[in-house]
């Protein structure tokens, strides 16, 4: 405690601003403000950790380029729909849709191409465009109608799959012909390769992509408006965000990049299936947790999601180079999703 | 209010309707779902044969491949309706017996379509695909193609974790056609042979096959021989083979003969498959249930074996001596889906 003649002595310096007392600095203390402002810093030390530990315990077949790039490979799909994920999120939205429409996005690409004969361009075109459009849809819902985002894309998914059933016929689009026919379509599938790393495009627009929103998100008013929206509608209403229009633009987004996840996901598979990603939706939902960001809204980052699709990766490829049951991997993330919670409990209650 | 309960009085006018089967025999298909090629054509098949004889049809399915609750309830609805029969293709092979057992209780014939029932006499009968003879047939193929197997690496791409009985089947009867000891008859991973890299899960589709192809290479990057439980996640083991230029040294089998997988197999993408004949299983469960509702006759065996068997073609574009096969354009001709 300062006594009243030092606080009156330094009211005169304009460039002091008020300041919370927070109390000695603890070591506990720093680490929950770290925490506090950098949400990411968790899950990229649970990352690391991870890595080092079954780098330990299986040698070059995990630590080699090889396998790390694998992972991301095999994550860029889920990380690419657990970004969009991310976004909703931290309006203290969700979107339920998001695999549903990666799939339907994959299948109109396929079909506009194939049966109506039109450019590959012009498939692609369309297929980012079917996913804007549902998007928009779920956002004009949440946004206007104020239904729940949960009951809306609980909805949207049901609908969008139907749609994707009935539109496909089930009917998958072979890997060779869209080889020879429509190559634009398997864009996302070639490979650099440096050494022993191989990078699909995939992986690469996934970085990308989250570096795109980290800045976006960080940087701009609209950003700011996402993270002022997820936190107080009505606060952020007061201060003159245009709550409905960021929302909008929120889910139309989401609809967007999940439609470039099923163009990254034709290029993964080589094939256009109707049936592909039916579990993106609690993946990314998972990844979303894991990476910390907190499902109340308003607080968390692009990048801890990026951290938490590479999380779960991790363990995957782990678990099965060590022989272990898949269900220990789906015991594993289990807990990870939980512990991943309860230190947003212990966060939000910090900061209150 | 008023639009409710018309609502309500429609229900229970359907389901009154439906208490009242007709004479001319009615049956019920259960499928696990209604979105895999392999039981839409299924249905397709049934309902052109009911619609031939004059059977009346109903068709159900689970939401999701797995899904044992919807099942159950189909099957509640059949029994409700009375019909003459249920043909199903189970999703939960144990479970579902119970439900099966009532069924026949309240008088149906219960045909298990495609996948046997655990154990296979809880229905009356069993008209599918002799799994293992499938198994054996391109495990056979794989290793007469090989010459000598002594080298070989071989990599499993199977189903999911509840290792369903047509998944073991293939696995097993692949094993044994190659002439790997399979230990225990009725699961996969408990072989000891240094000649298998790993087993990992597909869940049937591209994406599970990429992935699976993935992990496995990570064990082993000299994998030479894949088994996949069906084409898609052939498909889906090729396009990882493919990003890690091993495409061309890698021999794939599979199972299923879809008209997308003998494509696959006329390109060179999957060595050998073996093709089953969903059209005709239905066809011929709905033959055998008209014939029930009108001579109280059930369905026989096939000689030698527990169920009817539907048949079995190997498709291959690279055919080897000593085996029966079929050439791609045969394939294509039989194909489905």
């Amino acid at each position: 405690m300062q006594d009243a003649s030092n606080v009156d002595s330094q009211l005169p310096t304009s460039d002091t601003v008020a300041k919370f007392d927070r109390g000695p600095e603890t070591l506990k203390s720093k680490l929950m403000h770290i925490v506090y402002t950098a949400p990411a810093v968790v899950p990229l030390f649970v990352l690391l950790a991870a890595i080092v530990i079954f780098g330990l315990l299986l040698g070059d077949r995990f630590f080699s380029p090889f396998a790390l790039t694998l992972i991301l490979q095999q994550v860029a799909i889920i990380g690419i729909v657990a970004s969009a994920q991310s976004i909703v999120i931290l309006t203290a939205g969700i979107d339920l849709s998001v695999g549903a429409v990666m799939i339907l996005s994959s299948v109109v690409m396929g079909k506009f191409t194939f049966d109506l004969g039109l450019p590959p361009a012009v498939g692609v075109f369309a297929g980012l465009l079917c996913g804007l459009i549902c998007g928009t849809i779920s956002g004009y819902l949440v946004a206007y109608w104020k239904l729940p985002p949960f009951i809306v894309t609980l909805g949207m998914w049901q609908i969008v799959l139907a749609a994707n059933f009935l539109y496909s016929g089930s009917q998958v689009i072979r890997s060779q012909d869209i080889a020879e026919q429509a190559p634009l379509l398997q864009f996302f599938g070639s490979t650099i390769k440096v050494g022993g790393a191989v990078f699909t495009y995939g992986v690469i627009f996934m970085l990308l992509l989250v570096t795109a929103l980290s800045y976006v998100l960080s940087q701009t008013s609209w950003g700011r408006h996402v993270y002022a929206v997820g936190d107080d509608p009505e606060a952020a209403e007061l201060s003159g965000v245009n709550v409905r229009g960021t929302l909008i633009s929120v889910y139309a987004l989401a609809g967007l990049i999940c439609a470039f996840a099923g163009w990254a996901l034709i290029g993964r598979i080589g094939s256009v299936s109707p049936q592909a990603g039916q579990l993106a939706n609690i993946e990314s939902i998972t990844a979303v947790v894991i990476g910390g960001i907190s499902l109340f809204g308003g607080r968390g980052s692009v990048a801890g999601t990026l951290f938490g699709a590479l999380i779960v990766g991790v363990f995957t490829l782990g678990l099965r180079l060590l022989g272990a049951d898949v269900q220990w991997t789906y015991l594993l993330i289990g807990l990870l999703i939980i512990a991943a919670v309860a230190v947003d409990q212990r966060i939000r209650k910090a900061s209150l | 209010m008023n639009l409710k309960k018309a609502g309500l009085a429609g229900i229970i006018a359907a389901a009154a309707t439906a208490g009242t089967a007709s004479a001319e025999g009615s049956v019920c298909l259960i499928t696990k779902d209604a979105t895999n090629p392999f039981f839409v054509k299924m249905a397709q098949g049934a309902f052109a044969k009911a619609a031939e004889l004059g059977v009346e049809l109903r068709s159900y399915a689970g939401k999701f491949d797995g899904d044992h609750e919807t099942q159950v309830s189909a099957i509640e609805t059949c029994v409700a309706a009375g019909v003459d029969g249920i043909l199903l293709v189970a999703s939960d092979t144990k479970a579902i017996t119970s439900s099966v057992q009532q069924a026949r209780d309240a008088g149906a014939v219960v045909i298990a379509l495609d996948t046997p029932l655990d154990p296979i006499g809880a229905a009356d009968m069993t008209f599918a695909t002799d799994n293992f003879q499938a198994g054996v047939l391109i495990g056979e193929w794989a290793a007469k193609t090989m010459g000598d197997t002594s080298d070989a690496k071989i990599g499993l791409l199977n189903i999911n974790v509840s290792q369903p009985t047509v998944g073991v089947l293939r696995n097993q009867g692949f094993l044994t056609g190659f002439g790997v000891d399979i230990g225990d008859p009725s699961k996969w991973g408990d072989e000891t042979d240094s000649r298998i890299v790993g087993h990992e899960l597909s869940n049937g589709n591209a994406e599970g096959g990429r992935e699976g192809m993935e992990n496995l290479l990570a064990i082993n990057p000299e994998i030479n021989v894949v088994y996949t439980i069906n084409e898609p996640a052939a498909a889906g083991a090729y396009e990882a083979l493919k990003s890690f230029g091993r495409e061309d040294d890698v021999l794939i089998v599979s199972v299923d003969g879809g008209c997308p997988g003998v494509q696959d197999v006329a390109a060179g993408v999957i060595g050998a498959t073996a093709q089953q004949y969903p059209l005709a299983m239905a066809a011929l469960g709905v033959e055998a249930i008209a014939t029930y509702a009108a001579t109280g006759e059930k369905p026989a065996a096939t000689e030698g074996k527990e169920f009817f068997d539907t048949g079995v073609g190997l498709v291959t574009g690279s055919p080897v001596d000593g085996l029966e096969q079929l050439s791609v354009e045969e394939g294509a001709n039989l194909c489905w889906g």
